[in-house]
C-alpha cells in the first residue's frame, strides 16, 4: 500500500490509487491543474461509411470493432436511472469476448446494476470509478472489489475526463432515439428521459463512441443532443430501459409530518434571513423534503409577488408548475425527474437543457452552481464542524453516490434540511464517517428540533437574532439527539482502503475503509 | 404458564420498535441474539441494557431473540420488561430514570385546543409528537391498541410518560373503559401523567370510582398534585348525563365528545355537516359552560382534507367548543389557526379591555366605547379573546404598552 498523508481536512489519504498518483486535498480552491485539456485521437472521415449508416449487428460486434482489450475503461451515463437495461449487457458482452480487468466509469450506478458484481468477482471488471448505489456500494465496503473504487461528483467526473485523469476508451451511450448516423436525443421513444446531459463529456472525449438505442428514427434526428459526428457505431436493441423506472411517473411531496415540518422551517428561514428574494437563483432537488420546500417557497413568492429568476434542475412537476404560474422565469436542466418535466423540456421555451459540464465542472470558465442563492441538499451525516457526508452510513457502509452534491456546495447559501436522527441513527456527529464536503461550504442545518447556522456565517446569525425560529448551535443539536438516541459507539472498520473520495478538483478528500462484519 | 412469549412489533414498515421473543430455559445461561441495523453503533449499549434488565429480574437461564428496528432505549426496556413479566409473572417494575424536564405539572385552565392521539403500542409515532407542538398528547391505551397488545402497550406508555420529551405538551392517557381502565392506573398515575381521558363515560359514579383508585395511588406514591380528568361522552345516555359528569369531581376539567360511537349509538350516519349530532354537541357545550369547564370537540377523521378540517373547526368554534382532538400532526396547525381569534376580533377585544381598564382606573361603574355602552359579559368575552390571543402568541403579553404607543 502506498504512503498515507494527512490532507487539509485532517484525513489520512494515500498518495497513490490503482497505480496512479493521487494528490491529497489541499483546501477549497487550492489545487489548479495546468497544461492542456486531454484530447481523443484524431479520427478521419474517410474511415466512416459514406452513406452515413453506422449501424452494426450487436453490442458485442460494436465493442469488438472498437478494439475492446484487457484493462480498458468503459463509460456510461445514468439517465436511464434504475430502469437501465444497457450497462449490464456491456459486461455480458465483454465477458463473452473474454477480456479482463476493465474499469467501469458510469456517471452513476443504481440497484439495477447489482448483476455487475459477478463480473467484479470473476475479474472481467477490476473496479468501478463512479458513484455507487445500494448493492454495489455494499460489495465494495466488504472489500470484495479488486481495484479501489473512486467516487467523484458529477462535476468531478467531467474534470477528470477533461484534465486526462481518466481516459475513456469506449463510451457506450444509451439513447432513447437515434438515427443511423448516431445523432441522438432523449425527447422521444419508449425510454424518453428528457435530457442526456451526463453523456456530453463522454462523447466528446472518448476514443470510441457507441450509441445504443431501441428507437432508430429517420435521419436527421433533431435536435442532436449527441452529435453523430462524434459517434463510431450505432447499435439497435429491443429495449434500452424500463420506462416506469427511468422517470418516476409522479414525484411526490413528502407526506411525513416531521419532514413537512422541516420543510416549513426551511422556507421560513429562507424568508426571514432574506436569502429568498425577488430574482433569486434557486435549486431544489427531487427528494420529498426538497419538493415540499419548493412548494412552500412557491407560496411565499406568490404571496409577495416575487419571481425566482432561475431554477436549476433536476426538474420536477413542482418546478414546472412555478414556471407555468410565473413564479420562476427559467429552468436550466441537467436531468428530468418526472414525466411532467420531460414534457415541459419539449414544450416550454423557458425550460432549457443544460449539460452538467457547464453547471458543475471545475475546468469550465465559470459554474452555474456558484451563482445560486438557494441550494437545498441532503446528507447522511454532518459533524460539529459542519463537514458533510453523503456516501457512507454511520455503520461505515458505502451506500450512496456523491451526485452533484460537492459541486452544489459552491452556492452562496447551502442549506441541509435533515432529520436529527433516522430510526435512532443520529445525523450530527463529532466527526463524519467520511468527509465529502468541507464544513466551510455548508451554511445552515435545518432539523425538526432546531436550526444551526455555521458560525462562519456571522451575517446570517446577526440577521436571525430575535427570530422565533428555533436557532441553536450545532453542539446543542448534537446533544439533543444523543439524549434521545444514546451516544453511538465507533463502528468496526479496518484500515484497508476500499474507495477514494475525490474533491471537485481531483484531489483526495477522504477514503472509505473496509467494514469488518 | 407458558414459558415462551413474544412481544413488540417487527417486520416491514415497523420503525423505532423491536420484537422480543423470550424463552425461559432450565440451564445454559443467557443465550442472547440481537438482530439490528443499529448494532454497529448501539450494539454494546443495547446488550448492556438487556443484560441489566435480565439480572434485575434474576433471569439466569433464557434464550432471547431481539429483532430491532431502531428502538430507543425506553422502548427496548418496555419490550424486555413486558416479555419477562409475562413469562415470570413478576410485578417488579424496571424503570429508567425519569427525564428531569418531564417533571412539570399543568393547570386546570390551560389551553387544550389541540390534543394529538398516539396509539399506545406504536412508539415511532410518539417520538416526534412533541415537535409539532400540540397542547396535549394522548397516549392511547383504548381503541388504538388491539386487545392482545394491551398488556405490552402499558409499558410503552409508562416509559414514554417518564422518558420521552413532549416539549411542554400536556401528557394525557386515554385509559380503557371503566372498570377495565382501573387496571391501567398502576402504570400511569405514579409516572407523571397530567390528565386521563375516560372513554364512554355515562355517569358520575364512574368518575367517583376512578378518583377513588387515583387517590389511593397518589397516597401510596406521595403525589400531591392534581391529576385532571377529561371524560369522553360517546353515547346517548352520556349526553343526557353530561352535566352530572361535568360536576362529578373537582378534577374534571373538560368534557370531550366522541362522535363515531355516539352516532353509532343513535343508529345514524355521521355526516360532514353534523346535523345528527347538533343536539349532543350543544348539550355538551352547555353542560361544560354551566360547570365552568372546557368543552372539546370530536376528531376530524379525513387527514388528507385540510380544507374540510378548517371548515369543521370553524363550525366547532361557532358552537362554543374550546378545542378538538387530532389524529395526525398536520392537523394541529390548522386547528390552532382556526380556533384562534381573528384579527378584527382581537382588535375589537383590545379596545374593549382598554376601555374597561380606563373606566376602572377612573372609578367609573359604566364602561363605554365611543358612544356605545359595554355590558360586563362583553368585557368578559373580550378578556377571554385577549387571553387566548396572548397564549397563542398572536399578540405580545405587553400588548397594552404597544396599544398606547399606536
Amino acid at each position: 500500500m502506498s504512503k498515507l498523508v494527512k490532507n487539509a481536512v485532517g484525513r489520512m489519504v494515500p498518495t497513490e490509487i490503482n497505480g496512479q498518483e493521487a494528490i491529497p486535498f489541499k483546501g477549497v480552491g487550492k489545487h489548479r491543474p495546468t497544461g492542456r485539456k486531454y484530447a481523443p485521437p484524431i479520427p478521419t472521415a474517410i474511415d466512416y461509411p459514406e452513406d452515413g449508416n453506422k449501424v452494426v449487428g450487436s453490442l458485442k460486434e460494436a465493442l469488438q470493432k472498437c478494439g475492446l482489450k484487457d484493462g480498458m475503461t468503459i463509460s456510461t451515463h445514468h439517465h436511464l436511472r434504475d430502469g437501465d437495461l444497457v450497462s449490464n449487457t456491456i459486461f455480458d458482452a465483454a465477458h463473452e469476448i473474454g477480456v479482463k480487468n476493465l474499469v467501469w466509469f458510469p456517471s452513476a450506478s443504481f440497484p439495477c446494476n447489482e448483476p455487475i458484481t459477478k463480473y467484479l468477482e470473476d475479474g472481467t471488471i477490476n473496479r468501478i470509478e463512479g458513484s455507487m448505489n445500494g448493492p454495489l456500494g455494499k460489495f465494495v465496503s466488504q472489500g470484495k472489489m479488486k481495484g479501489t473504487a473512486v467516487l467523484r461528483s458529477h462535476g468531478g467526473r467531467v474534470q477528470a475526463i477533461q484534465d486526462g485523469e481518466v481516459k475513456i476508451d469506449i463510451a457506450v451511450l444509451a439513447a432513447p432515439s437515434s438515427d443511423f448516423f448516431g445523432n441522438a436525443n432523449a425527447l422521444s421513444g419508449p425510454s424518453a428521459c428528457g435530457v442526456l446531459g451526463y453523456a456530453t463529456t463522454d462523447y466528446l472525449y472518448a476514443d470510441k463512441v457507441i450509441v445504443i438505442t431501441d428507437n432508430l428514427v429517420d435521419f436527421p434526428n433533431m435536435p442532436m443532443e449527441i452529435e453523430g459526428n462524434y459517434v463510431d457505431y450505432v447499435v439497435v436493441v429491443d429495449k434500452i430501459g424500463i420506462p416506469e423506472k427511468i422517470v418516476s411517473g409522479t414525484t411526490q411531496i413528502t407526506k411525513s409530518p416531521d419532514r413537512l415540518l422541516i420543510a416549513e422551517l426551511t422556507a421560513q428561514f429562507l424568508q426571514e434571513s432574506g436569502i429568498l428574494k425577488d430574482g433569486c437563483y434557486m435549486q431544489a432537488g427531487a427528494g420529498g423534503t426538497s419538493l415540499a420546500i419548493g412548494y412552500y417557497v412557491h407560496q411565499i413568492l406568490k404571496a409577495k409577488g416575487w419571481k425566482s429568476k432561475l431554477g436549476f434542475g433536476g426538474s420536477t412537476k413542482y418546478m414546472v408548475q412555478m414556471l407555468e404560474e410565473g413564479t420562476m422565469e427559467h429552468i436550466m436542466d441537467a436531468q428530468a425527474f418526472d414525466l411532467e418535466a420531460v414534457a415541459s423540456i419539449a414544450n416550454n421555451k423557458n425550460h432549457h437543457q443544460y449539460p452538467v459540464y457547464n453547471a458543475y465542472n471545475f475546468h469550465s470558465k465559470g459554474n452555474l452552481t456558484s451563482m445560486m442563492d438557494i441550494m437545498i441538499l441532503g446528507a447522511t451525516e454532518v459533524d460539529v464542524n459542519f463537514n458533510g457526508n453523503v456516501v457512507t452510513h454511520s455503520d461505515g457502509y458505502l451506500l450512496h453516490g456523491i451526485g452533484g452534491w460537492q459541486n452544489c456546495l459552491h452556492a452562496k447559501n447551502v442549506i441541509l434540511p435533515i432529520p436529527l436522527f433516522r430510526d435512532r441513527i443520529p445525523v450530527i456527529k463529532d466527526e463524519v464517517t467520511t468527509i465529502c464536503g468541507p464544513g466551510e461550504m455548508i451554511d445552515i442545518i435545518v432539523t425538526e428540533r432546531g436550526i444551526a447556522i455555521n458560525p462562519r456565517r456571522t451575517d446570517l446569525i446577526e440577521k436571525m437574532k430575535g427570530s422565533k425560529l428555533p436557532i441553536k448551535t450545532i453542539e446543542e443539536l448534537k446533544a439533543e439527539a444523543e439524549a434521545i438516541c444514546g451516544t453511538a459507539q465507533k463502528p468496526n472498520i479496518s484500515d484497508e482502503i476500499v474507495a477514494a473520495i475525490k474533491w471537485v478538483d481531483g484531489t483526495i478528500i477522504d477514503v472509505v475503509r473496509k467494514v469488518i462484519e | 404458564m407458558s414459558k415462551s412469549v413474544s412481544v413488540g412489533n417487527k417486520g416491514k414498515g415497523v420503525r423505532s420498535d423491536c420484537a422480543v421473543t423470550l424463552e425461559l430455559t432450565e440451564s445454559g445461561g443467557i443465550q442472547l441474539q440481537v438482530e439490528s441495523k443499529v448494532n454497529a453503533i448501539y450494539g454494546k449499549q443495547n446488550e448492556k441494557l438487556i443484560v441489566d434488565i435480565l439480572s434485575f429480574y434474576s433471569v439466569q437461564n433464557a434464550s432471547i431473540l431481539v429483532e430491532d428496528s431502531g428502538a430507543l432505549p425506553f422502548v427496548l426496556a418496555a419490550r424486555m420488561e413486558a416479555a419477562i413479566r409475562k413469562v415470570t409473572g413478576s410485578e417488579k417494575e424496571f424503570l429508567l430514570p425519569v427525564l428531569p424536564q418531564n417533571q412539570y405539572q399543568t393547570t386546570r385552565d390551560r389551553n387544550r385546543i389541540s390534543r394529538l392521539y398516539l396509539p399506545g403500542n406504536t412508539p415511532s409515532l410518539m417520538i416526534n409528537a412533541g415537535i409539532h407542538h400540540p397542547d396535549g398528547v394522548i397516549l392511547d391505551l383504548e381503541d388504538a391498541v388491539a386487545i392482545d397488545k394491551k398488556y405490552e402497550a402499558s409499558f410503552v406508555v409508562r416509559n414514554a410518560l417518564r422518558n420521552l420529551d413532549f416539549y411542554g405538551a400536556e401528557r394525557m392517557v386515554r385509559i380503557n373503559q371503566i372498570p377495565r381502565g382501573l387496571d391501567d392506573l398502576d402504570y400511569i398515575i405514579p409516572h407523571n401523567v397530567h390528565l386521563l381521558l375516560v372513554p364512554k363515560c355515562e355517569s358520575a359514579d364512574q368518575i367517583k370510582v376512578l378518583n377513588q383508585k387515583i387517590d389511593e395511588l397518589k397516597a401510596k406514591h406521595n403525589i400531591n398534585y392534581d391529576i385532571w380528568l377529561m371524560p369522553i361522552i360517546e353515547s346517548a345516555l352520556g349526553v343526557i348525563k353530561a352535566y352530572e359528569i361535568a360536576t362529578a369531581a373537582k378534577n374534571v376539567v373538560s368534557l370531550a365528545i366522541g362522535l363515531e360511537d355516539y352516532t353509532a349509538d343513535l343508529g345514524v350516519k355521521r355526516t360532514l355537516e353534523g346535523n345528527e349530532s347538533f343536539f349532543a354537541r350543544t348539550q355538551l357545550v352547555n353542560a361544560c359552560r354551566a360547570a365552568g369547564i372546557q368543552p372539546i370537540d370530536s376528531v376530524f377523521s379525513d387527514v388528507a382534507d385540510m380544507e374540510g378540517l378548517r371548515e369543521n373547526v370553524k363550525r366547532s368554534k361557532s358552537l362554543g367548543f374550546d378545542g378538538m382532538g387530532c389524529i395526525h400532526p398536520r392537523q394541529i396547525k390548522v386547528i390552532h389557526e382556526s380556533f384562534a381569534p381573528e384579527q378584527d376580533e382581537i382588535e375589537k377585544a383590545k379596545k374593549i379591555v382598554r376601555a374597561f381598564d380606563e373606566a376602572t382606573a377612573k372609578g367609573l361603574g359604566v364602561v363605554s366605547l365611543g358612544t356605545k355602552m359595554i355590558d360586563p359579559p362583553v368585557v368578559k368575552r373580550a378578556e377571554k379573546t385577549i387571553n387566548l390571543a396572548t397564549n397563542l402568541g398572536l399578540i405580545p403579553e405587553n400588548w397594552r404598552e404597544e396599544f398606547l404607543n399606536e
